[in-house]
């Protein structure tokens, strides 16, 4: 009808009134590289410079260290684990908390974040605290020969800890947005629990799950803090990437150190480029509530990325 | 089928929607469900429909105890107020979808689905758009389709909430019209939400009126109009003058204005409140035995079938006034007029009777 007309002159306006001076744009477009070029950019290319210092053939001897390829191992394995196991964790609670009226709901919101509130050392102190020799279960699990801390049940754990708001943190939002309004007529429609599951929540969540996941994914892979605390660092044994890059760089092997983070580094920057991709996607797809959504957590990405980088 | 809600109370914590209502929707029946916001009309919607659980009371489905029966299991149709379309699938899938979760054992083969499917989006002559998704439709598109989509399962009872309320004028009439034809044609029963007294009024076979968790009035729309049962129904469904007067043996006073009230309290004087709609008060120019009071003509609006004024009473009061457009020519009338107000029927309601 009318809102063609309409909606032309509102568009120029808001464009009017929103525009600032080119001197102004630019000057704040300038500040913004800058910043980044100090703060992303030159600590990136420094990792791979110093990576590349002895050159290619280093670099890659460095990586077939039998150590460095098992902490990449388990690196992906703990990230294998975990991963799937917050993706199940978090869409079930994202469910719960967007979909149901209970008693405790807001408590339980604020424990979805207590990984994100507490330092990461100390999510790795509170294992030792229960799985530890000294700790509560530690006596039983020795007399049962069950072997957790500085194992690699702890690693990921402690891993699965820190990484598990991730998942649940992107949907909730999203799903509340949503209503139960699609569940309710698939329902009414003869679905039945699974199929609604699956047939309408599911397809409509994906692209924030997806998202969900890969910030999962780099912070699980760039974990240091928690798994330090609980590993042990047992060379070639519970040694995680991020771990092995300490060590490497505690015995001045600064290529072998680099090559290794540098993987890492560039394992993150994977990641963000698959981000990117998913946030571009719905983008396109006029699906708003997505983009919505990643804009709720916009620093951890890039954290991820640093501490890869710098580790 | 028919459709029996019985002693149906529901609370929402400290809320109460619901209070004993009880309703029977005759098979074949298109009811609508009238009144404002929290009257509880959506609840008792969804309750008929499994979405919610009464407190207490029971729902019938043809004779049949049907409150223990989960939603899947009441095979009925639900058509949302927003639609509620499957956003990630097409036209043609949203239709289909209540058809592909059936139990295999009874689901159509893939070929009847299409069959039915394209059927039905040629019921609400949507079959050119079978492959656009629900963000690519205006409203009344979505809402059509919603409406094949509730049919696909061929529902014995089909379910409205307040299905045109977020459309506009326009598209609400014409839908109307056609949800009247439909209804009709596929012969289900039907219970529509509605808080547009027009719309219940033109679609409905029966009116439920009703307010603050019960049911004020139920019968058919010339009923409810013109013999309403409470003081809430009379104002609820159009515009209404109030004059306050009293009742005494079998006559009732306003002014000067004497008439017979043959049901009126049998001793001593009663203050009551007499209800007229604008289109019963007719105009004179002259005073005459049954005219109740004399205004001048504040405002004067001849743009409509009806030609509607305000008049300004000598008490400072404002009356609306509705008259035909001959009548108005006739009397030659214009603002800040002198005029007299006779009206045609004056309703009193004591306690909950009409008079």
């Amino acid at each position: 009808m009318s809102t063609a007309s309409l909606n032309i002159p509102l568009r120029r306006s808001a464009q009017r009134s929103t525009a600032e001076p080119a001197l102004i744009r630019w000057t704040l477009v300038g500040v913004a590289v800058l910043f980044l070029a100090l703060f992303l950019f030159l600590p990136l290319a420094a990792v791979f410079g110093q990576a590349f210092e002895r050159g290619v053939g280093a670099y890659f001897a460095a990586l077939r260290d039998p150590d460095a390829w098992s902490a990449i191992r388990l690196t992906l394995l703990t990230a294998g684990i975990v991963v799937p196991l917050n993706m199940v964790f978090g869409v079930a609670m994202a469910w719960a908390v967007a979909k149901f009226e209970f008693r405790g709901k807001s408590v339980l919101i604020t424990l979805i974040d207590l990984p994100f509130a507490v330092s990461p050392v100390i999510s790795g102190l509170i294992y030792v605290l229960l799985f530890g020799l000294q700790g509560w279960f530690g006596p039983w699990l020795l007399e049962h020969n069950i072997r957790i801390m500085y194992a690699v049940p702890a690693i990921v754990l402690a891993t699965a800890f820190v990484t598990c708001p991730l998942v649940a943190r992107e949907l909730i939002p999203l799903m509340q947005a949503q209503g139960t309004e699609e569940e309710e007529a698939a329902v009414v429609l003869g679905a039945r629990g699974w199929q609604t599951f699956f047939r309408v929540t599911l397809p409509n969540i994906k692209w924030g799950l997806l998202y969900g996941v890969i910030l999962c994914n780099a912070r699980a892979m760039g974990e240091f803090g928690a798994v330090s605390v609980v590993s042990g660092h047992i060379r070639g044994l519970t040694n995680t990437m991020t771990l092995h890059v300490e060590i490497l760089y505690n015995e001045y092997n600064f290529v072998g150190a680099f090559a290794v983070a540098s993987l890492l580094t560039f394992l993150a920057l994977v990641t963000l480029g698959a981000k990117s991709l998913v946030g571009w996607k719905p983008g396109r797809r006029a699906d708003k509530s997505s983009a919505e959504a990643a804009q709720d957590n916009p620093p951890a990405p890039p954290e991820a990325g640093v501490r890869a980088g710098t580790a | 089928m028919s459709i029996e809600a019985r002693n149906i109370t529901k609370t929402f914590g400290a809320f109460t929607a619901l209070r004993d209502v009880t309703l029977e929707v005759r098979t074949g029946e298109l009811v609508a469900l009238l009144g404002p916001s929290g009257s509880g009309k959506t609840t008792l919607l969804r309750i008929i429909a499994g979405l919610e659980i009464p407190d207490c009371g029971s729902i019938l489905f043809h004779g049949e105890d049907a409150t223990d029966r989960r939603v899947q299991e009441r095979r009925v149709g639900f058509v949302f107020q927003h639609y509620a379309l499957f956003r990630h699938m097409t036209v043609f899938d949203n239709v289909a979808f209540g058809l592909r979760v059936m139990p295999r054992r009874i689901r159509p083969t893939r070929d009847e689905i299409r069959a039915r499917v394209q059927k039905l989006l040629a019921l609400v002559q949507l079959d050119f758009l079978a492959n656009r998704y629900p963000s690519q439709l205006s409203g009344g598109q979505r809402q059509r389709v919603a409406l094949a989509r509730a049919l696909a399962v061929e529902p014995k009872v089909l379910l409205l909430d307040e299905p045109f309320g977020a459309l506009d004028a326009k598209v609400r009439q014409e839908l109307r019209r056609w949800l009247r034809r439909l209804h009709e044609e596929i012969n289900v029963t039907g219970v529509l939400v509605t808080h547009d007294q027009e719309e219940a009024l033109e679609v409905a076979d029966r009116v439920v009126v009703m307010n603050a968790g019960r049911i004020e009035q139920v019968g058919t729309p010339e009923e409810v109009f013109h013999h309403p049962a409470t003081e809430f129904v009379m104002h609820f469904l159009g515009h209404v003058n109030v004059f306050h007067g009293r009742v005494e043996g079998d006559k009732a006073f306003f002014g000067a204005l004497e008439l017979e009230y043959p049901n009126g309290a049998s001793t001593g004087s009663l203050a009551v409140r007499g209800f007229v709609r604008p289109h019963d008060l007719e105009i004179d120019l002259q005073p005459g035995e049954t005219t109740l009071l004399e205004g001048t003509i504040a405002h004067l609006n001849a743009a409509g079938p009806q030609v509607k004024m305000e008049l300004l009473t000598v008490m400072g009061e404002i009356i609306h006034v509705e008259t035909t457009q001959e009548r108005y020519r006739a009397l030659n009338l214009a603002r800040g007029q002198r005029v007299f107000v006779r009206p045609r029927e004056i309703k009193v309601f004591l306690g909950n009777r009409s008079g």
